[in-house]
């Protein structure tokens, strides 16, 4: 459903410190399943996930969703696919605090403009889904790590999109909290969304039910496997 | 030169909007240099990225615009004490030969920055930046209009020398006298009566035909400048006249006063904006054939000519209640 | 159209609870934002309310006055001129007027004396303001004595305190009789201080005055449109002046606010990233930053101009009265009438939201279109 094309990213084009973090990327990724990107750090992982995720735009090259052709859409366009089609989950859980885990969660439909009830229905249903109704009404800046971590699962889940994107989830957690991670993860891979995972975390391999593994080196790809 | 509070901010407005147009067209002039939808290059990005700022940058140019129209006919109204024989704003901005143009310079920066804001709406609403050029065309021509208007807005004011005789709007508005203005106001009742009701139904008609084809931009803008020009006609014709109860005054600022109860607000706001949208909508509907705006034009126009005829009604209907309402028996 | 409400909802929802977030941070600029509205709008409401009471004052005068001119200063006119005078074509009513000066040293102050004589006054009967009664805590059926132009006491009963819509003219006014004036000043009976006419039609009041010149050449006649014009130019030029002293003000207004808008904390920052990151654009930042603009516009607005609302026309106007008042001695509680005026908020507005608005513009379009991956490479 995602096809990228001869994709390159230049940082800081026509300068001395220019960084060609990916060169020539071309890659089909299908629907379901559990896909793992896999490299050292600084191959150009995350990079490759903001062009699948629509959170930049590559430098050169083609990327479709769905046969649409998304490489040359404006910001605003790409926001847009974007909010409707994938929810992040990042290495840093960033939440933002002094807001409470329910703002938390609802705050990525605000631009949607949701009828309030609903948006409010809605992160009750997410929040009661990863145990963390008790929490609701708290700052999230009293949340333990993998509380704050399931919050950001929520808030990423909170505009039903097709695809979870999880940059090193578990690499601010202890491994204890790692698996509880992956193990939602597969969970949601189980329901029907395709989920997205990049890591150079050895555990991340045997804790999850993977389908495919991408080796990323220096901005290219380095090996492809599905299992 | 006069030093009042009010010349000082009108100074600052002008000084603001150029200022923030010119820096936008600074920008827009290097788009429409190095624009390519297709590169992912940075300097695409950030040009991208730049006209947001543009359209911000322009938006504040419509609210100032706006308030500076106003403010500047309230100006004009409060400094008639100071220059014999003028009793009103008319007066004042005939003191000297500035007056006038400043006015007319302020009303097509604000009709061109209308236009623009609703260009750039459409062109947010398609996927490749269809009209790019156009807006950023458009922009080059505001630019040097609001330029224009501080130079001549600022010589206006230099020119207001206390102790000129000046012509009120009991002169240069009435039937005796020469010019446009006096013509304006010399124009029989009858007739312009039928002028400003068969204006009403032109542009009503042109309005549904031009919702029914779309192909009838250019009949509906035109036909909702004319009808603005029409209105400011009747406004000085006769709709005055009614509104003060006096056969003689014509004057169309007059009616901003609060002694009468501010009844210019509720007459010239929603002519301003039905011209604004009805010129908008014309000028947009052309673009329907554009791939990426087909789905989205004709909804957009369609709205904006719907409000355009709505803003167009009230301004008629409340016209005629004024009308109906006064003592004031004009036509025996 | 009802997703675009609930969306502005949400953003300024979020606007407002950021604001409270960060009160400390914000707290500085709001402050000075509201006196910066306070110190114009005090200015504006000030002169305002002088002018319209120099207005009502003048509403009642009449609308020539014509005086005597001896070697180019004010003399006292010849009581022959009324007939002349009543002859000139326009001119339907002719008065002649006694009025002057009187310092009382024991306030160290002047008064103002005029001949009332619709009110019938006995001879050693006067009608004083307020404020003067107040000042030589005097009152009704209290004598005041006055120095009469021979050196002699001339004492005067007081019959009544003037009450006037306009403080302004009636503080240090004494009116008196026919009589009690002449014996005074030891003015003869036949000479007038200067003669008021009533013109038929205003507008004409110009030509009457250009008659009055060429029938009476020693004579100097004023318009009541004149005096109007002065008063306006004075108050004009000193809010004019208390405008541009302000205008430094204005600027480092400007340059706090540019700071505030620009030097986002790093916390700020982050969090802008976090909100592009999870689905918000551009669009959507601007959005919210400008409602955060208006919020605070509109409290600093709208708390700057009740204070000096409450400022001019309930306390007094301790600020920029002397500079705007100009002779203030007798006036110490001069009373304006409160009456809202559209120029004066727009030109508010142009001084105060605009020059926010011009300031923060670009910095907030910066901080808008910060890079939404930004915080996956943290
Ligand atoms: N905004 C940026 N500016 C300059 N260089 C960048 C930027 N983002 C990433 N890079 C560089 O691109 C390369 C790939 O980075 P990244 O995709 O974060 O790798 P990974 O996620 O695999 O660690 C790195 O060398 C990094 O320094
Ligand atoms: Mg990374």
């Amino acid at each position: 459903m995602i096809e990228l094309t001869e994709v390159s990213k230049t940082f800081n084009q026509n300068q001395p410190n220019e960084c060609r973090a990916l060169r020539g990327v071309s890659l089909r990724l299908e629907r379901g399943g559990v896909t793992v990107f896999k490299g050292p750090s600084g191959s150009g992982k995350t990079t490759l996930l903001t062009l699948v995720g629509c959170l930049a735009r590559p430098t050169a090259g083609r990327i479709a969703l769905d046969g649409r052709l998304l490489s040359n859409l404006p910001e605003r366009f790409l926001t847009d696919v974007r909010r409707h089609t994938f929810g992040f989950v990042f290495q840093q859980f960033n939440l933002i605090r002094g807001l409470t885990v329910l703002e938390n969660v609802m705050l990525p439909a605000y631009p949607l403009g949701r009828p309030h009830r609903e948006l409010m229905d809605a992160a009750h249903a997410l929040l009661d889904r990863f145990g963390l109704a008790a929490k609701a009404t708290s700052k999230v800046e009293w949340l333990s790590g993998g509380e704050a971590q399931r919050t950001a699962l929520a808030r990423a889940l909170i505009n039903d999109p097709a695809v979870l994107i999880a940059d090193e989830p578990t690499a601010n957690l202890d491994s204890a909290l790692s698996r509880e991670v992956l193990a939602l993860l597969a969970e949601l891979a189980a329901q029907g969304r395709t989920v997205f995972i990049s890591s150079h975390d050895p555990l991340v391999f045997e804790a999850t039910q993977i389908n495919r593994v991408i080796e990323v080196h220096d901005g290219q790809i380095a090996g492809d496997r599905r299992c | 030169m006069l030093i009042t509070p009010a010349i000082v901010a009108l100074q600052g407005i002008a000084l603001s909007v150029a200022g923030t147009v010119l820096l936008a067209s600074g920008f827009a002039g290097r788009i429409l240099r190095r624009w390519d939808i297709h590169s992912g290059s940075e300097l695409q990005l950030r040009m991208e990225r730049q006209t947001y700022l543009i359209s911000t940058l322009l938006g504040f140019a419509l609210g100032a615009e706006l308030l500076s129209l106003l403010l500047f006919v309230h100006t004009a109204e409060s400094l008639s004490s100071q220059f014999v024989g003028a009793m009103c704003a008319t007066g004042v901005l005939n003191v000297n030969a500035f007056g006038f143009p400043t006015l007319l310079l302020k009303i097509a920066v604000f009709f061109l920055a209308a236009l623009w804001l609703l260009l750039n709406r459409v062109d947010n609403r398609g996927y490749d930046y269809p009209l790019v050029r156009v807006k950023y065309g458009l922009l080059m021509v505001i630019a040097p209009l609001t330029v224009a208007e501080g130079v001549v807005q600022t010589s206006y004011f230099l020119g207001l020398t206390p102790e000129v005789i000046t012509s009120c709007c009991g002169s240069l508005f009435s039937s005796e006298s020469k010019g446009v203005a006096a013509e304006l106001a010399g124009l029989p009742p009858w007739p312009t009566l039928v002028l400003f009701y068969g204006m009403a139904g032109l542009i009503l008609i042109a309005g549904l035909l031009f919702l029914r084809w779309l192909r009838l931009g250019p009949l509906f803008a035109t036909s909702s400048l004319l009808g603005f020009g029409v209105a400011i006609t009747a406004i000085i014709a006769f709709l005055s006249l009614y509104v003060y109860e006096n056969p003689n005054h014509h004057c169309p600022f007059c009616l901003l006063k609060v002694g009468y109860d501010y009844v210019g607000y509720a007459l010239y706001l929603p002519l301003f904006a039905a011209a604004a949208l009805g010129l908008s909508a014309g000028v947009i509907a052309p673009f329907r054939r554009i791939a990426s705006l087909q789905a989205v034009i004709p909804s957009e126009v369609r709205q904006l000519t719907a409000l355009a005829l709505i803003g167009f009604g009230l301004f008629y209907a409340l016209a005629t209640w004024l009308m109906l309402r006064s003592n004031l028996v004009l036509l025996g | 159209m009802r997703a675009f409400l609930e969306r502005q909802r949400y953003l300024i929802d979020y606007t407002l609870a950021a604001l409270l977030r960060r009160k400390t941070r914000n707290l500085g600029l709001l402050l000075v934002y509201t006196l910066l509205v306070f110190l114009f709008s005090s200015v504006l409401l000030l002169s305002q309310g002088l002018r319209r009471e120099a207005a009502t004052l003048l509403q009642d005068a009449p609308e020539v006055i014509v005086q005597r001119l001896v070697a180019g200063r004010h003399d006292l006119a010849p009581a022959a001129w009324l007939d002349r005078l009543r002859r000139i074509r326009g001119v339907s009513a002719v008065q002649g007027r006694l009025w002057g000066y009187y310092y009382d040293p024991a306030v160290k102050a002047n008064y103002t004396l005029m001949v009332a004589p619709e009110r019938g006054l006995a001879a050693d009967e006067i009608v004083v303001g307020a404020a003067l009664a107040r000042v030589r805590q005097i009152g009704v059926g209290d004598y005041l004595g006055l120095r009469a132009a021979n050196g002699q006491p001339l004492p005067l009963k007081i019959t009544g305190l003037l009450e006037s819509a306009s403080e302004l003219l009636s503080a240090d006014l004494l009116l008196l009789s026919e009589a009690g004036y002449r014996a005074l000043f030891a003015i003869p009976p036949d000479v007038y201080t200067d003669v008021a006419l009533t013109v038929r039609n205003p507008r004409e009041a110009r030509t009457v005055a250009e008659k009055i010149t060429l029938a009476l050449p020693d004579s100097r006649p004023i318009l009541r449109a004149e005096i109007l014009r002065t008063y306006d130019a004075v108050f004009n030029w000193r809010e004019g002046l208390a405008f541009l002293t302000l205008g430094a003000l204005l600027l480092a207004f400007m340059i706090l606010a540019w700071d505030k808008a620009a030097g986002l904390s790093a916390e700020e920052k982050r969090e802008i990233g976090i909100l592009k990151a999870i689905g918000w654009e551009t669009g959507d930042i601007l959005r919210m930053k400008l409602w955060e603009g208006a919020l605070l516009s509109l409290t600093a607005f709208l708390a700057g101009y009740a204070l000096a609302w409450h400022q001019v026309f309930y306390a007094g106007a301790a600020l920029f009265g002397p500079v705007l008042k100009g002779w203030a001695v007798l006036y110490p509680e001069l009373q304006l009438t409160p009456a809202v005026d559209m120029q004066l908020i727009l030109v508010l507005l142009a001084v105060s939201v605009l020059p926010y608005i011009v300031a923060t513009l670009i910095p907030i379009w910066r901080t808008a279109t910060a890079d939404p991956d930004a915080v996956m490479r943290g």
